[in-house]
């Protein structure tokens, strides 16, 4: 195993493991920042790969990426601090009427 | 032979910073506080940043600890502080736990199989200073000006939104006020 199947490796754990967080935890801060690992993953892949291929459109991703990233937080925060006005919970089950 | 040692120390280096990152990821999902899950992602973050910066690409480790550290989960940890969050009651998983666990095992594993026999072992092509500040300046604003024109165009619709959201509660406190 060489460097780069070493780093993919890792990418992919890291992209489980935020997975798995948001699958498995209830709180709905923890599962947001789990979000926020599987685009660490993602991120960590893109490198990889930009750095194996001598490229810069891996960068730029990169680049687009932790714009998406901050956009999705700034707005996500204000979503979340709304459900726990109104249901005075961070437990995603409270959250069951949302449903369509 | 200090060449040599020195490409060793940088394999041996990646190898703990992926490990240590790897540990904190599993924290994230074993620990129940949330403001102790917002720390082991930020050790997480650092040390992902001290890999980008073992492979060459400087600029990127510093959006990592800039962007990522310093305003996303500077930002999550105060939201956690606003909110005094304590999780006393209840339980950490929901669930789904064991389907979820299954899941992980099995796509870590297929992955990291197909990896394992698709990638033949070569050299990488670019290595330390393939990635310049500057190099990567000039191709971005040449080729990539219209993607970077639509994420401030993202970024204002998102603090747009963020405002609209703000003004929706704003209405609901005064129909709440009001009867």
């Amino acid at each position: 195993m060489d460097r780069t199947q070493l780093l993919l490796a890792l990418a992919v754990a890291l992209f489980s493991l935020g997975l798995l967080g948001v699958i498995v935890r209830r709180n709905v801060l923890v599962m947001l920042m789990c979000m926020e690992l599987m685009l660490n993953g993602v991120i960590l892949s893109l490198v990889t790969f930009a750095q194996q291929t001598a490229t810069t459109v891996g960068a730029v991703l990169v680049f687009l990426i932790f714009v998406v990233a901050t956009a999705e937080i700034a707005l996500a925060i204000p979503i979340v601090l709304l459900l726990v006005r109104a249901k005075r919970t961070l437990d995603i089950d409270a959250y069951g009427d949302l449903k369509g | 032979m200090i060449d040599g040692f020195l490409q060793h120390l940088d394999t041996l280096l990646l190898l703990v910073f992926g490990i240590c990152a790897l540990i904190g990821a599993a924290l994230m999902i074993v620990l129940r506080q949330p403001m102790r899950v917002a720390m082991a992602l930020i050790s997480t973050m650092v040390f992902l940043g001290g890999i980008y910066g073992l492979l060459g690409v400087h600029f990127i480790a510093a959006f990592q600890v800039l962007i990522y550290v310093g305003a996303v989960m500077v930002f999550m940890v105060y939201v956690i502080m606003l909110l005094e969050v304590r999780d006393t009651a209840g339980q950490r998983y929901s669930a789904w736990l064991l389907p979820g666990l299954a899941g992980f095992v099995m796509l870590v594993g297929v992955i990291v199989i197909s990896i394992w026999r698709s990638l033949p072992t070569h050299t990488e092509a670019g290595g330390i200073g393939a990635f310049g500040i500057g190099k990567f300046s000039v191709i971005f604003l040449n080729e990539y000006w219209l993607h970077f024109e639509l994420t401030s165009v993202l970024l204002v619709a998102a603090v747009v939104a963020a405002l609209a959201v703000i003004g929706v509660s704003r209405r609901a406190d005064a129909k709440r006020r009001h009867g």
